[in-house]
C-alpha cells in the first residue's frame, strides 16, 4: 500500500479558533468561531458546516449566525453524544476543524417584498436564528415579520436576550409558547401549532420557514396549508446525520435524494411526495 | 472502494492539524466478470459526480482491469440477463473469453491493454475462424440467457417500483430480515460509508478513515436526537431495492443491480432478489413469462 499526501482534498479542514464560548442552557453552548485571517464563512442562512474534533470525530452543525455578521460565525451545540460532549468542554482559544458550508440554505435572494413567518420548535431556532437575523439586518426589504417559537419548558429557550429584544421591537411580531411550565410563567402554554391560527397573514405573499424536531413538521405544515400559504412558499429544513457532506456516504439519503446536496432546506411541494422526508 | 481507507492523518499536539492522504496500490484485477465490470462502472459514475471523490478517482486510474466472460450461468441466483450484464459493456483493459477449444480470445480495449499483450508475447492475432468461434459462442449464450430471470421487461422495472412502495412484500421482508448487512457488504454497487477517527496511544496523533457502512443497520439513518428515519427492517430492505432499481434510474439512468446474485447467495434469512422481484411483479399483475425473449 502506498500513501500520497493530498492537496485540495474534499476532506481538508480549516482551523477554526473559538473566540467566545458561552453556556446558554444546561445542555447548550454557543460558540463564536473565527477562520484563519478572519476569512468570512460565506454561508447562506440554513446551510451547515462539518465540524471536526480530531480524535473524536466530525459531525454536521447548522450555522446559527447571519451572513450579515462578518469576520466570525456562530454555532450552538447541544450536548447529546460523544462529539458534542467533547465540543462543549472547549473554551475560548481552543481550535476546531471546519469544512463547508454545505447544502442549500433558505432562498434569501427571492424573498424581497414578501412577508416572513418563522416557525421554530425547540432547537429548530438555531438554523432559523441565522435567517431571522438576516431579515432583521435587512428589515426594509421585507413586509411583515412574524416569529413563532415553541419549547418544552421556559428554561429551554435559546437566545433569551435576543428573544426579549424581538419582543420589544415594533417591526417584528414575536410569540412563544411552552409545553409545560411552573406557575411563574406568564406566557402561552400549548403546542406551537396553537399559535398559527391567530396570525393574520396574506397567504400569497407569505413565505413560511419551519424548523423543529421531525415530529413537528406534519402538524405545522397542516396548519400553514389551512392558512392557504402556497406549498412552494413553505420552506422546511430537514435534519439528517451527514457523514461526508459530499453526496456520497448515504446517511442523509431521503428516498432518491441526498439531503446534504439538495437540502437541508426544501420547499414543501418538493418533499410532500417523498415518503421518508417528514 | 476499499473496506477501510485512511483519508487523513492528524496531530492535535498543537491545534487541529490534519493532513489529507490517499492510499493506493498498483494493481491488476484479473478475471472480472461482466456483472462486476458493470458494478465498477456504477461506482465510477457515483464518485465522478460533483462534488467528486478524488481519492477514488485517482486510485481507479492505477488499476488495470482484465475481464473474463461467463459462457453460461454461474448459478441460479444470478439475474444478469434482466439488467443486460450477461454480455460485456466495456469497462476493461482486456477481456478474456474461453473459446472452449483450448484457447482464449482477448478483446483489447485500451492502449495499456495493448501494451501488455505485446509485452507478454504469448498471443497471436485472432483470425476469421477464431472470430467465428466467438460469434458461435455468443449465439449459444443468447439461447442460454434467453429470457429475463424475473418475468418482467427490463424497461418496465422503474414503472413497477413506482407502484410498489406500499406493497405487503416489504412487510414480509421485515419479518425475515435480521439486519446483518450481508447483502450490502457483498453488493458491488453499495458504497455507503462512515467516517471514523482512530487515535494512536499517545492520544494526540491518529488517522481519520472511512469504512463501509450499511443502510441495513438500525443506526444508519439515526440523527443526534435519537430519531431514526427507517426504523423498520422492511423499510431498510425497501430502501436497498429502491436504490438498486429506481433511485439510480432517476439519477444515473441505469440500474444499480448488476445481476450478480451475491445478496441472495449470502442472505442468512434466504431473502432472494429474484424471488422478491417476481412477487412484486405478480402482485402488480405485470407478469410476462416471455420477458426479454427476442425470438
Amino acid at each position: 500500500m502506498k500513501t500520497l499526501k493530498r492537496k485540495d482534498s474534499e476532506y481538508e479542514i480549516k482551523k477554526g479558533r473559538i473566540l467566545r464560548a458561552k453556556e446558554i442552557t444546561d445542555l447548550e453552548k454557543l460558540f463564536e468561531i473565527v477562520l484563519p485571517e478572519g476569512e468570512n464563512l460565506n454561508h447562506e442562512p440554513g446551510q451547515f458546516v462539518m465540524v471536526s474534533l480530531l480524535g473524536v470525530g466530525e459531525a454536521p452543525f447548522s450555522v446559527s449566525s447571519s451572513p450579515t455578521k462578518l469576520g466570525s460565525f456562530e454555532l450552538v451545540v447541544r450536548n447529546v453524544g460523544k462529539l458534542t460532549n467533547a465540543f462543549n468542554r472547549l473554551k475560548a482559544g481552543d481550535e476546531v476543524g471546519i469544512r463547508g458550508p454545505f447544502g442549500n440554505g433558505f432562498p434569501v435572494h427571492i424573498l424581497d417584498g414578501s412577508d416572513l413567518l418563522f416557525v421554530a420548535g425547540g432547537i429548530g431556532i438555531v438554523p432559523l436564528h441565522s435567517l431571522i437575523n438576516y431579515a432583521i439586518d435587512n428589515r426594509r426589504d421585507f413586509g411583515k415579520v412574524n416569529i413563532l417559537l415553541g419549547c418544552n419548558r421556559p428554561e429551554d429557550m435559546l437566545f433569551s436576550d435576543e428573544l426579549d429584544e424581538w419582543t420589544k421591537r415594533l417591526d417584528v411580531n414575536f410569540e412563544c409558547t411552552v409545553d409545560r411550565a411552573d406557575s411563574g410563567w406568564k406566557g402561552n402554554i400549548g403546542l406551537i401549532t396553537s399559535l398559527i391560527p391567530g396570525i393574520n397573514l396574506i397567504p400569497e405573499r407569505t413565505f413560511a420557514f419551519v424548523v423543529g424536531p421531525p415530529i413537528m413538521y406534519k402538524f405545522v405544515v397542516a396548519k400553514l396549508l389551512e392558512k392557504e400559504i402556497p406549498e412552494r412558499q413553505i420552506l422546511i429544513s430537514l435534519e439528517r446525520h451527514m457523514k461526508c457532506g459530499l453526496g456520497k456516504c448515504g446517511h442523509c439519503q431521503i428516498n432518491g435524494i441526498y439531503c446534504c446536496q439538495e437540502g437541508p432546506v426544501f420547499s414543501y411541494d418538493k418533499i410532500k411526495d417523498m415518503r421518508e422526508s417528514i | 472502494m476499499p473496506q477501510y481507507e485512511t483519508i487523513a492523518t492528524y496531530d492535535t499536539s498543537n491545534g487541529q492539524n490534519m493532513e489529507p492522504v490517499m492510499e493506493y496500490e498498483d494493481m491488476v484485477l484479473f478475471g472480472v466478470h461482466t456483472c462486476d465490470l458493470a458494478g465498477i462502472q456504477c461506482l465510477n459514475i457515483v464518485f465522478s459526480q460533483q462534488p467528486k471523490d478524488t481519492n477514488y478517482l485517482i486510485r481507479k486510474n492505477k488499476i488495470l482491469i482484465i475481464g473474463y466472460e461467463c459462457n453460461s450461468y454461474c448459478d441460479e441466483y444470478a439475474s444478469c440477463r434482466l439488467v443486460y450484464n450477461h454480455l460485456p459493456n466495456g469497462g476493461y483493459d482486456l477481456f478474456f473469453t474461453n473459446l472452449e477449444n483450448g484457447s482464449f480470445i482477448i478483446h483489447i480495449n485500451t492502449l495499456i491493454g495493448e501494451e501488455l499483450v505485446k509485452k507478454v508475447k504469448i498471443f497471436k492475432e485472432a483470425d476469421d475462424s477464431d472470430l467465428q468461434i466467438l460469434e458461435d459462442l455468443r449465439e449459444r449464450k443468447r439461447k442460454i440467457f434467453a429470457k429475463n430471470e424475473v418475468p418482467i421487461e427490463h424497461e418496465k422495472i422503474p414503472e413497477l417500483f413506482d407502484k410498489v412502495y406500499d406493497s405487503k412484500i416489504w412487510n414480509e421482508l421485515d419479518k425475515r430480515c435480521v439486519a446483518c448487512g450481508n447483502c450490502t457488504n457483498v453488493c458491488p454497487t453499495c458504497y455507503c460509508f462512515d467516517v471514523i477517527d482512530e487515535s494512536n496511544l499517545d492520544l494526540k496523533t491518529g488517522r481519520r478513515y472511512r469504512r463501509w457502512d450499511s443502510c441495513q443497520n438500525e443506526e444508519f439513518a439515526k440523527v443526534a436526537g435519537g430519531e431514526s428515519f427507517r426504523p423498520e427492517r422492511g423499510a431498510r430492505q425497501r430502501h436497498r431495492y429502491y436504490r438498486k432499481f429506481r433511485y439510480s434510474i432517476e439519477k444515473f439512468s441505469r440500474f444499480f443491480c448488476t445481476g450478480c446474485g451475491r445478496c441472495s447467495r449470502t442472505c442468512m434469512a434466504g431473502i432472494d432478489l429474484k424471488e422478491t422481484l417476481t412477487k412484486l411483479v405478480e402482485e402488480q399483475g405485470m407478469k410476462n413469462p416471455d420477458a426479454g425473449h427476442r425470438g
